[in-house]
């Protein structure tokens, strides 16, 4: 009125999300929990992008970290032990524009879904999946998993586990049309964020194992990691995320590291000690299964009925 | 071409063809001669005039098994009739066999009788290898002995007048010789294999043409054999096709966008079909890495409002059964072809059985009741796709569609059909979802609710295949689990409701009622309609839901003395050793029993064949003459 122009008006966009859209359930983890981390990082990527809740899927499989999808208000697949990514793989096949989170665990992904991890790298379909490795399977209450050090002791391995473990982001770097393989952890959110942030950028399957502290089972498995950030190395430069100063000064241990360098990237994934955070390998060029299975997608009726009629055709007398 | 037709026909004025209203012809030979290609061309010649045709594949189990051998028998079936054909017949009248070895296989199949024409290449008798030449002497005399009209025939001398390689030319030679023997038309045949040679170009196309003219008249000039099968009046446009070709047309004409399989035999060239054709309509084929994964993206293509489609058998079931147990828990429409064959286990990949109706029904943990359908013919193959993905959305629910071995190679004639946009899928739903409708908005009659699809903002639900509540919300409590069991089970009911009871074949009431399902439909008619020739009180009735069973049953069977199943899948024999009243008996008859709390008998075998008319016309005299005192 005063003062002001008729035609000012605040260019606002018709809905705007906020933290609270994408909250859901009450989280039930355990109090110190690292999945409650990642949730939020998740929530804060939502919103951060503005992703409208309906058009955004999170699909997990069975263990602590597959209750993910009940903690956000997007649209949700809980489905089974193992098998979260040939379901995101499908939903993702004829609705590419769906944005899909898929949350697993290292018994989740490594274990029961193996075979599953190696094809849905392959396909390369555009998705983040995070591996929540807590070294340990936690719903079923504490047996030996994949990813657990040797000499730890289980329930299904009491005089610690006999073999040594797998190493997730080495494993993958190995399958065929990997196009992003990243690590980070659940205790500094600044990259935790930073690191999933450039995975939700990257069009293609992009995987980030996430060591994450499971405080009753495996309570002291990264408790070295956590204390000493010189255990860590933050990889630099490449598609690894810049964190701001006052972050990335907490690192002593830092490398410039060529993410599109697949060699290199294998060669710092096998590293354990200091352990490699920050994107290992990016190549955006690699190619996307739903470019090939949303074929004929919005092909119309009529346009339907004639190809019936012409396949019809190829069977007449 | 028409005058080549009457040239030979000419040739031996003598040979009156003999008016026959069916015959069957079936050659063998090593796997790789062409036998199948030929008999398909033979029986799309004989679709085209206007008679019934079933043809079938006789295959070996390995994919180059030894040459000249008695499992090595590869080949094809084809009964052709005036009538309407609806399955493999009885004993051929005629067979052509390119090694006398691969018979045997067939002997024991019983898939011949005394009488039954043998058209044997003589080659083997002058074999310079002398156990091949002893063995073919040998094989004669016993071929002989069982009453086979054993006719040496020296094919490969013939046909060697004519092409360069016998070995790849040979095939329409001898359906050359087809045509001239069962009086098929020539023009025809010479246009079937301008279409199937088509890509190999010009002068292939003519090479073969030659080896049908030259085969033709080696027939007219060397054979006392020949025969006319008047054809009948065809009204209606027709496909020529199998059961997997048809469940394929089906699955584009139910505007399905997506299956996702895994290879397995015999259900694998459904896809085949597909991979080919399905962009043409707008769906591709997702193979996945294995059975699991290709039922889990069917899953996630489902869930997100495109219906996919998953195609598999007996061990890909096993696989795919705690996806299925999802999602009936979590209420995914969806639609599972299950193309069975013979089992337990690995079991006969390339033969028939109906073994997999009680894994289909019960074969997940807890209670999972889902639609179960089972298409009796080829053209129920088509249309039965069609709606079962209509029932898995109105019923939110996978539906399963249980085709089988013999369903899936047996080719026949059928009607084309006249498809409108209503087959298809509807358009996405995006719109806002209803506000204060849960995603599971059970109605308590019913046990139905709308479905929210990712995209309609407002819906947000997580689907889970945990026990949850009417908001999808995980739910440990006593209440909410009896509740989900109890709604997903009263869709079923409600399905039930709608349904009509099923016709019965023959007299509403006798002696004995049949009950079969799926692909023994055309033998069990054509035997009931034999029996009640004979003047047996007998009828039939076949069941195309199995899950809900179709209404009305206990009032059909009690008008019945006795009501017997046959099936293809395991029961024990009635007298076998140690089973008294405990004997095992056949899987739908287990499903009656159950269902109805009467006595219901069974006859079914796990031989790997389909069950021939004859053999079910035996079991009913033999019953009927057993049990006819009573009275």
């Amino acid at each position: 009125m005063f003062g002001l122009k008729d035609d000012w008006e605040l260019d606002v966009p018709d809905r705007y999300f906020s933290l609270e859209d994408y909250e859901g359930g009450t989280a039930r983890w355990c109090p110190g929990c690292g999945d409650l981390a990642v949730l939020t990082a998740v929530q804060r990527i939502c919103r951060d992008e503005q992703l409208p809740p309906e058009r955004t899927v999170c699909v997990s499989g069975i263990g602590c970290s597959s209750r993910f999808p009940h903690y956000m208000k997007t649209y949700g697949f809980h489905g089974l032990h193992g098998r979260a990514l040939p379901v995101a793989c499908g939903i993702k096949s004829r609705r590419p524009e769906l944005k899909i989170f898929v949350a697993t665990g290292d018994g989740d992904c490594c274990s029961i879904g193996a075979g599953h991890w190696v094809h849905a790298v392959r396909y390369n379909m555009d998705m983040v999946v995070m591996l929540f490795d807590n070294a340990i399977y936690g719903l079923t209450k504490k047996q030996t998993s994949p990813t657990t050090p040797i000499g730890l002791s289980t329930n299904t391995h009491p005089r610690g586990a006999w073999l040594p473990p797998l190493n997730p982001v080495a494993a993958t770097l190995g399958f065929a049309n990997v196009s992003f393989v990243a690590q980070t952890v659940d205790w500094n959110p600044a990259h935790l964020y930073a690191t999933l942030k450039v995975a939700y950028d990257h069009k293609g399957l992009s995987f980030v194992r996430i060591l994450q502290r499971c405080p009753t089972y495996t309570k002291d498995v990264f408790t070295e990691l956590q204390k000493d950030p010189s255990q860590l190395l933050l990889l630099t430069g490449g598609d690894s995320p810049t964190l701001d100063a006052q972050s990335a000064k907490m690192f002593p241990n830092q490398q410039a590291h060529d993410s599109r360098d697949l060699e290199a990237a294998r060669r710092v994934a096998d590293q354990t000690a200091p352990l490699p955070i920050g994107v290992l390998f990016r190549d955006p060029a690699r190619p996307c299964y739903e470019d090939f299975t949303t074929v004929g997608l919005g092909m119309s009726p009529a346009d339907k009925l004639k190809g019936l009629e012409r396949e019809f055709d190829k069977f007449a007398v | 071409m028409s005058t080549t037709t009457t040239e030979a026909a000419r040739a031996r004025p003598s040979a009156a063809p003999r008016r026959v209203a069916e015959h069957i012809v079936e050659i063998v030979s090593d796997s790789g001669e062409g036998a199948q290609k030929a008999g398909q061309t033979y029986g799309a010649v004989s679709a085209k005039m206007g008679n019934g045709v079933w043809t079938v594949e006789i295959i070996p189990a390995e994919i180059k098994p030894p040459a000249r051998s008695r499992a090595g028998a590869s080949g094809i079936r084809v009964r052709v009739g005036s009538e309407a054909v609806t399955n493999t017949g009885d004993e051929a009248d005629l067979v052509v066999a390119l090694n006398e070895q691969v018979l045997y296989g067939r002997i024991e199949q019983k898939a011949y009788r005394p009488g039954t024409i043998v058209l044997l290449e003589n080659k083997w008798a002058t074999d310079p290898r002398d156990d091949v030449r002893e063995a073919y002497a040998k094989a004669l005399g016993e071929f002989r002995a069982l009453g086979l009209d054993v006719r040496e025939v020296p094919l490969e001398e013939a046909c060697q007048k004519v092409a360069q390689d016998v070995r790849v030319g040979k095939n329409m030679f001898v359906l050359g010789m087809l045509c001239y023997i069962t009086s098929r038309d020539l023009d025809k045949a010479f246009e079937e294999v301008a279409f199937v040679f088509k890509k190999k170009g010009e002068q292939v196309i003519r090479k073969n043409q030659d080896l049908i003219r030259a085969g033709h008249a080696f027939g007219a000039e060397t054979l006392e054999l020949r025969y006319e099968i008047p054809p009948r009046k065809v009204d209606r446009a027709q496909l020529v096709l199998n059961g997997n070709q048809a469940t394929a047309l089906g699955v584009m004409a139910a505007g399905i966008e997506m299956v996702a399989m895994y290879p397995i035999t015999p259900a694998t060239s459904v896809s085949h079909h597909l991979a080919g054709a399905f962009q043409n309509v707008g769906g591709v084929v997702h193979q996945a890495e294995d059975e699991i994964a290709a039922m889990g993206f069917a899953v996630g293509a489902s869930y997100a409002g495109k219906t996919a489609c998953t195609v598999t058998s007996g061990p890909g079931l096993a696989l795919k059964t705690e996806f299925l147990g999802l999602a009936v828990m979590a209420e995914v429409p969806l639609v599972m072809v299950l193309v069975q064959r013979g089992g337990p286990s690995t079991g006969l990949p390339t033969k028939v059985e109906q073994g997999d109706l009680l894994a289909s029904l019960y074969g997940q943990p807890g209670d999972t009741p889902k639609i179960v359908i089972a298409p009796a013919t080829i053209e129920e193959c088509l249309h039965f796709v069609v709606t079962a993905r209509k029932l898995a959305e109105a019923f939110r629910t996978p539906v399963m569609l249980l085709t089988d071995a013999n369903l899936a190679t047996g080719v026949q004639p059928i009607p084309r059909p006249e498809v409108d946009a209503d087959w298809l899928s509807p358009p996405l739903d995006q719109t806002p979802w209803q506000k204060g409708v849960t995603a599971y908005d059970w109605d308590e009659d019913t046990g139905l609710s709308p479905r929210p699809i990712p995209g309609q903002a407002g819906g947000e639900y997580v689907l889970t295949g945990l026990a949850h509540t009417r908001l999808a919300k995980v739910a440990y409590d006593p209440h909410s689990n009896q509740t989900g069991c109890a709604m997903r089970s009263r869709k079923l009911a409600v399905l039930r409701e709608s349904l009509k009871p099923p016709v019965v074949n023959g007299d509403r009431h006798g002696d004995l009622l049949v009950v079969g399902w799926g692909s023994t439909l055309g033998s069990i008619e054509e035997a009931v309609a034999r029996a009640r020739k004979d003047g047996l009180s007998v009828s039939s009735l076949h069941l195309r839901f199995l899950s809900p069973l179709e209404p009305g049953l206990k009032e059909i069977f009690r008008r019945f003395r006795q009501v017997m199943t046959i099936e293809i899948n395991y029961s024990d024999a009635v007298d076998a050793p140690h089973t008294g009243e405990h004997r095992r008996i056949a899987q739908l008859a287990q499903v009656l029993r159950t269902h109805t709390l009467m006595d219901i008998d069974c006859w079914s075998n796990v031989a790997g064949q389909p069950i021939a008319p004859r053999a079910i016309h035996d079991e009913l005299v033999r019953r009927l003459q057993k049990n006819g005192g009573n009275r």
